[in-house]
């Protein structure tokens, strides 16, 4: 399984920028998983001890407000990187995560990668670089939508009013 | 709205009198959205214009005013013998509420063709890549219809669609017949709601799972200029050039015949050098402040 895991990750684009020995040790973290449609992925809030890479398929990151259930935030398919909450402390989920439809992914140990950056800063400098493209593009992405560039000034209007009633 | 930039000659503004409106008919009309409406329009006295996709017409709603609007349908399928006028309006101030209140016998005037238009026959032989935000579908429209209907003269056709809310989403129906006809629909929302099974987020993540082949691909982007301008970024930066990408801008257009200078933006007038503009040509410009 290693070996399949080790030549799928040597093969993705994501790991590109990383050396052949580094990409090895990352392979020993990971594991080749499936979830079915509706399957959870983890719960805000919960221990954040993994992170993937999205194969096939597709998911919905949610919150789950109170009086209208779990509201779906962000979706995400093949090719994405999910979780970044097992970068800092307090390794806790901010949000939900649930298989829209059936999905393949590499599920990475994330406690072992954490110590891996530990023990090798320049293995860690190469993680940081991985990820910190993919948080710097979704911090942009939900900047632009914050904007709600396709709200009508009616809409704006009737937001600005809703805002000013709380 | 929908310009130049494209090389290609379109159809003169408005031969005779482009200040004066001729006034047309509803035919139809079609509430698309809680706030936008699709009408169909006829000219009682004679043949229809010849509109090319993304060009626009000076709509006036009698006795309270003009807006630019781009056609959204030529009642021809996309197949060249406009029949009619096909606007998607959204009633965002006076004249557009008054417009899309417009029932079927009622009267709008227009003037127009005005501007450029997407040029889609250019693309012949390419992918092409129809990234649409918001009301931005309705002038992409006839891209797709033209497309369609001249199927084999090109690639794949990926349509991009972004809504704020699924209420919001443009032509519900007929994205489905596009589906079914060969069309590669992706369409993401801001927000979803409990009915909502499909994309969540900004429209540009819909463009990596495209897997689009930049070397052979033309992009056409319509939507909120900060949306089509991610959009570009994002296409330009995948490889495809930026003369390959075109943009539909939207100013302040009111003669519509390139003489007030209301739509100007740094060297172009938009009413005339636009709407559709090469994105090598528009980026500089659309980063301007005070333009």
């Amino acid at each position: 399984m290693i070996e399949t895991v080790a030549a799928r990750i040597s093969a993705h684009p994501f790991f590109a920028a990383l050396t052949d020995e580094q990409r090895a040790a990352l392979a020993e973290d990971g594991a080749a998983v499936t979830f079915t449609a509706g399957g959870r992925l983890f719960d805000e809030g919960g221990i954040a001890d993994r992170f993937w890479l999205i194969e096939d398929g597709g998911i919905a990151l949610d919150m789950r407000v109170p009086g209208r259930g779990d509201q779906i935030i962000e979706t995400m398919g093949a090719g994405a990187v999910l979780g970044w909450s097992w970068l800092h402390p307090p390794y806790r989920w901010h949000f939900g995560a649930v298989a829209r439809v059936d999905t393949t992914a590499i599920e990475f140990e994330a406690p072992s990668v954490r110590r891996r950056c530990d023990a090798d800063p320049a293995f860690g400098y190469a993680a940081l670089r991985l990820f910190t493209p993919v948080i710097t593009e979704r911090l942009q992405a939900t900047r632009l939508r914050l904007l709600d560039l396709y709200a009508s000034a009616a809409q704006v209007r009737q937001r600005e009013t809703q805002q000013a009633d709380t | 709205m929908t310009g130049q930039g494209t090389g290609t000659v379109m159809p003169a503004p408005a031969e005779q009198a482009p200040a004066v409106p001729r006034f047309y008919r509803v035919a139809s009309r079609r509430e698309d959205t809680d706030d936008t409406v699709t009408v169909e329009l006829t000219e009682p006295d004679g043949p229809v214009p010849a509109f090319a996709p993304g060009q626009f017409a000076m709509l006036t709603a009698l006795g309270i005013g003009e807006v630019p609007i781009s056609v959204s349908g030529l009642g021809d399928g996309g197949g060249g013998r406009a029949r009619l006028l096909e606007h998607t309006l959204r009633a965002v101030g006076a004249v557009t509420r008054a417009l899309c209140a417009a029932q079927p016998g009622g009267l709008i005037g227009v003037r127009g063709p005005f501007g450029t238009g997407w040029d889609v026959a250019s693309a012949a032989g390419r992918d092409l890549v129809i990234v649409a935000g918001g009301i931005g579908l309705a002038p992409l429209r006839p891209v797709v219809l033209t497309a369609l209907a001249d199927r084999s003269r090109y690639g794949r056709i990926v349509l991009l669609a972004g809504a704020r809310t699924p209420g919001d989403l443009l032509y519900g129906g007929e994205l489905d017949r596009w589906r079914r006809a060969g069309v590669e629909v992706a369409v993401t929302v801001d927000q979803a709601d409990s009915g909502w099974s499909g994309e969540v987020g900004l429209v540009t993540a819909l463009i990596k799972p495209a897997g689009l082949a930049p070397g052979n691909s033309v992009a056409f982007i319509c939507g909120p200029d900060i949306m089509m301008r991610v959009t570009a970024d994002a296409l330009a930066a995948l490889g495809i050039p930026a003369g390959r990408i075109r943009v539909s801008l939207e100013r302040n257009m009111r003669c519509g015949a390139a003489w007030c200078g209301h739509c100007q933006l740094g060297p172009l007038l938009v009413c005339r050098d636009g709407p559709v503009v090469g994105y090598d040509r528009a980026a500089a410009l659309m980063r301007v402040r005070e333009l």
